[in-house]
């Protein structure tokens, strides 16, 4: 088989794993040899008609594979055309694109042939050929396998920026539907010793370990999970296991999917609602539980996650901009990190007016129906009309 | 009016003398214009037409602000720049703060253009491999909307140090040997050669990774504008995927409808059985207990381990965060304390049975935490099956009970640590001894009492260890 038609193959089955950074790694530089760099944040090299970026080389290193995943286009019972890279042919691509400024680095996963560990092993020799063959100082995020040997493990940490594995569904018995091969204790045991491991890495003279962390992936409308359910295992994942990111993937349809599958894609909405909720929970003091309460198992979809919460509670409204502390702030609609710690600096020197909040770049049809400043008070706080007056997100195009 | 010429776009050096002399001698903003030397003319700027006497420094911030906005290709930059170190010169501290003050935005944008602009340079230069008598060169066009090569050209430099490359753009171009970093004019973009071999994998390896069933043209062009297509290799694989995602994504859901069944599922699990005499097979089944709700958060049980014959038995109260982690009992701070103190009441770990009241880690999480939660007494009933176990097959002659949890899980009723603590307790099998779990050292914020109860704990160790002793002392005649 060509080179080329490897290539088509293997990025085809990788596209559904959503991970794509290439940030939070050591600084590294090539001025005293080998190729590459990391500082820092990531760079997004291109964007494909999905609206997703391409940071990294995202490819398998085959796709055949002994596991039988119901969502999985490599399952074992898929009749999807089969190809394996030998681990040069990897090594060639990664520096060719690398070269060529298309890629910040190699996000490296594989279906399990064999055993976990002689898969582990091949991944494994693509990031040490990189590396120590080569001097390749960029990015590379190797898809771990949760069975696979400790010492393999340690070696993947030493070449690794970063680490994954994915839950894919975030209960045990949604993995006995669709994956029967995962156990999610197993994944759960395995990202206990990474973290361990991670932790480990970071103190001083200790051997390189994974120095971006670990991440993960659930697919969302694949199985009957509701959002709260996936939320609360977001939850755990974050506090137990020192994630960076998890990551949100609608269910999007594969060619010759099991008939217990949903036909078609799950709503992209539904996956951005969960993003915003995540960055909710880790960046705005949201607790799990203020996000999904109510009747509702699931994110409302007309509305992202924060006004619904400003709307259900309009009693913590209006907030003066001028006087409220950062977590109240924080928890305005329309309202960012980042918007809300320059209003922080800029009110030391002004009491601020409307116009003050638009040079903070913040949409005042969002922000000034829960805002009090020098010459503003709302007037709809307390109307049932407000839900219906406010400007929403409905499109992801918008 | 004072005119002044800088010597180029990026005139920093320049920029900065002429405003200083220019602040010094009083010269408000509205009255300086400000140009750049053609750009045939390359020797040096100006000298400014004014300059003051007197010393004044430009606050660290705004110098870095105006290292980016100089490279706008705002015309107005430098005036806008001038307006901001004038009202430095005029005393207003903190002026950069006033982030909604018209100059201060003004700035802020131009910057934060600027910033962009770097970014999609860096993601969007594509080079194209040519070889000059065996030595590959990399060329790449690119067309910046600001003033950014000279700048952004270190970047490249330290990611591709060992490559020799060059980035022609309109209006300049900055070449790597390998060694030195040079500037020349701008060039066109029939100076770069056409794509390479590699162009081609590049656009297949765009398209392959595209997911048709997920089109979002607008997520892509906020990210990559139209404007930078024509430079990028893969960009003329875009109107294709798009015109025919539709389609695919049709297909797609057509063969699945048609797929076969589902494939019968089989899941290998241990069978459940109860536990027998065996300590070990005891161990091996309660990683799957479901005993009591503590399971599901937690990562994994932690059981008891040490010899089976072991004279002493330790029991604390449930594993803690690093314990979960490890699937080990007292490995974490807690467990650091328990070693220290266990060497110091002369006490050897490896000769004890250490086990905890409960085998799951109850906790609440917070953020990138979990907080320890204590576990009630539905719980530790619950667990005190596996303890009774690990008790019966053990059979110390000493059991050391650390905090109130532990008490009651052996016990089987509530006690007063501080009561009954340090002093032999008869057990059904073997005398217990009641002290502090090392946490509750560990939680004192002061530190004379930390010292006091750390004495008080290894009393009450010691006193296990006699009694320990005592009871199994080989009884010879005297």
């Amino acid at each position: 088989m060509e080179l080329l038609d490897k290539l088509a193959i293997l990025a085809d089955a990788a596209k559904y794993d959503a991970s794509c950074a290439s940030s939070a790694t050591d600084r590294r530089d090539s001025l005293k040899g080998g190729i590459g760099s990391t500082e820092g944040s990531g760079i997004c090299h291109a964007y494909a008609p999905d609206g997703r970026c391409i940071s990294l080389l995202k490819i398998l290193l085959t796709n055949a594979c002994m596991y039988d995943c119901l969502y999985c286009i490599n399952r074992r019972s898929s009749n999807v055309q089969r190809a394996r890279f030998t681990a040069q042919e990897v090594v060639e691509l990664t520096l060719g694109f690398y070269r060529r400024n298309c890629i910040e680095g190699l996000f490296l996963s594989s279906g399990i042939i064999r055993t976990p560990d002689y898969t582990m092993e091949q991944v494994v020799e693509v990031a040490r050929s990189l590396r120590e063959d080569h001097g390749f100082r960029g990015y590379i995020h190797l898809k771990t396998i949760p069975d696979a040997d400790p010492a393999l493990m340690a070696l993947a940490g030493r070449y690794a920026d970063r680490l994954s594995i994915n839950v894919e569904l975030p209960s045990q018995e949604g993995l006995d539907a669709f994956a029967p091969e995962k156990d999610l204790p197993g994944i759960r045991r395995s990202m206990a010793r990474l973290r361990l491991r991670i932790e480990e890495g970071r103190e001083k003279g200790a051997p390189r370990f994974a120095p971006a962390g670990q991440s993960t992936q659930m697919i969302v409308g694949a199985d009957a999970s509701t959002d709260r359910q996936i939320l609360g295992a977001s939850t755990n994942l974050y506090s137990s296991y020192g994630l960076k990111r998890v990551y949100y993937s609608a269910f999007s349809p594969i060619p010759h999917a099991s008939s217990a599958l949903p036909p078609r894609a799950a709503p992209l909405l539904r996956e951005h609602r969960l993003y915003q909720a995540d960055w909710l929970l880790r960046f705005y003091g949201f607790a799990e539980e203020e996000i999904t309460t109510g009747d509702d198992d699931n994110l409302a979809l007309d509305m992202d996650p924060k006004l619904a919460w400003a709307l259900a509670h309009r009693a913590a409204f209006p907030v003066d901009v001028n006087t409220a502390p950062r977590e109240t702030l924080l928890r305005v609609p329309g309202m960012g990190v980042k918007s809300v710690g320059r209003l922080l600096v800029a009110r030391r020197h002004r009491r601020l007016r409307l116009d003050d909040l638009a040079r903070l770049r913040l949409s005042l049809p969002k922000v000034s129906p829960f805002v009090v400043t020098a010459d503003h008070r709302p007037r709809f706080v307390d109307s049932p009309r407000l839900a219906t007056a406010l400007p929403r997100q409905l499109s992801l195009f918008a | 009016m004072p005119g002044v010429v800088l010597a180029h776009e990026v005139d920093w050096e320049g920029f900065r003398a002429a405003a200083r002399a220019l602040a010094l001698g009083g010269i408000p903003p509205d009255s300086v214009v400000w140009s750049v030397r053609a750009i045939d003319d390359l020797f040096g700027s100006e000298a400014p037409p004014v300059s003051g006497e007197g010393a004044f420094r430009l606050p660290r911030a705004l110098v870095s602000l105006a290292e980016t906005v100089i490279q706008a290709s705002d015309p107005q930059r430098f005036a806008l720049l001038y307006g901001l170190v004038w009202r430095a010169f005029q005393g207003d501290r903190h002026l950069l703060e006033q982030i909604t003050d018209p100059l201060v935005d003004r700035a802020n944008r131009l910057a934060q253009a600027v910033r962009r602009d770097t970014h999609k340079m860096r993601a969007f230069v594509r080079f194209r491999v040519v070889n000059d008598g065996g030595e590959a060169r990399h060329i790449a066009w690119f067309e910046p909307s600001h003033f950014i090569v000279e700048a952004n050209a270190s970047f490249f430099v330290r990611r591709f140090a060992g490559m020799t490359w060059s980035i022609l753009t309109p209006y300049r171009s900055a070449h790597w040997d390998g060694a030195e970093l040079a500037f020349t004019p701008g060039a066109s973009r029939g100076d770069v050669p056409d794509d390479d071999r590699l162009a081609e994998y590049w656009r297949v390896y765009f398209s392959a990774i595209f997911n048709p069933a997920r089109l979002k043209i607008g997520a892509m062009t906020s990210e990559m504008p139209r404007k930078y297509w024509k430079n990028l290799p893969e960009a003329a694989a875009i109107p294709e995927l798009i015109a025919k995602a539709a389609s695919r994504t049709e297909a797609m859901e057509q063969q699945t409808a048609l797929s076969a069944p589902r494939p019968v599922l089989r899941r290998a699990r241990a069978p459940a059985a109860l536990p027998n005499s065996d300590l070990a097979r005891a161990r091996a089944e309660a990683v799957q207990c479901r005993r009591c709700p503590l399971w599901g958060p937690a990562t994994q049980t932690v059981f008891g381990e040490g010899p089976a014959d072991a004279a002493i038995m330790l029991v604390g109260e449930q594993p803690g965060d690093h314990e979960d982690l490890a699937g080990r009992a007292f490995v974490g701070p807690a467990g650091q304390l328990l070693d220290r103190a266990l060497k110091e009441a002369g006490l050897d770990r490896a000769a004890l049975y250490v086990t905890n009241a409960v085998k799951h880690f109850k906790f609440a999480p917070r953020g990138k935490r979990r907080i320890h939660v204590r576990p009630e007494t539905g719980e530790i009933e619950a667990c005190r099956f596996w303890l009774e176990i690990e008790r019966a097959h053990v059979a110390p002659a000493v059991t050391i009970m650390l905090g109130a949890t532990a008490g009651q899980a052996v016990l089987g009723r509530t006690v007063a640590v501080q009561k009954d603590r340090g002093v032999p307790l008869p057990l059904a099998s073997g005398w217990g001894v009641l002290t502090v779990h090392p946490a509750f050292l560990l939680r004192l914020p002061d530190q004379e009492a930390r010292a006091r109860e750390y004495e008080l704990f290894l009393r009450d160790l010691t006193a296990a260890r006699t009694l320990a002793e005592a009871a199994t002392r080989p009884i010879s005649p005297s």
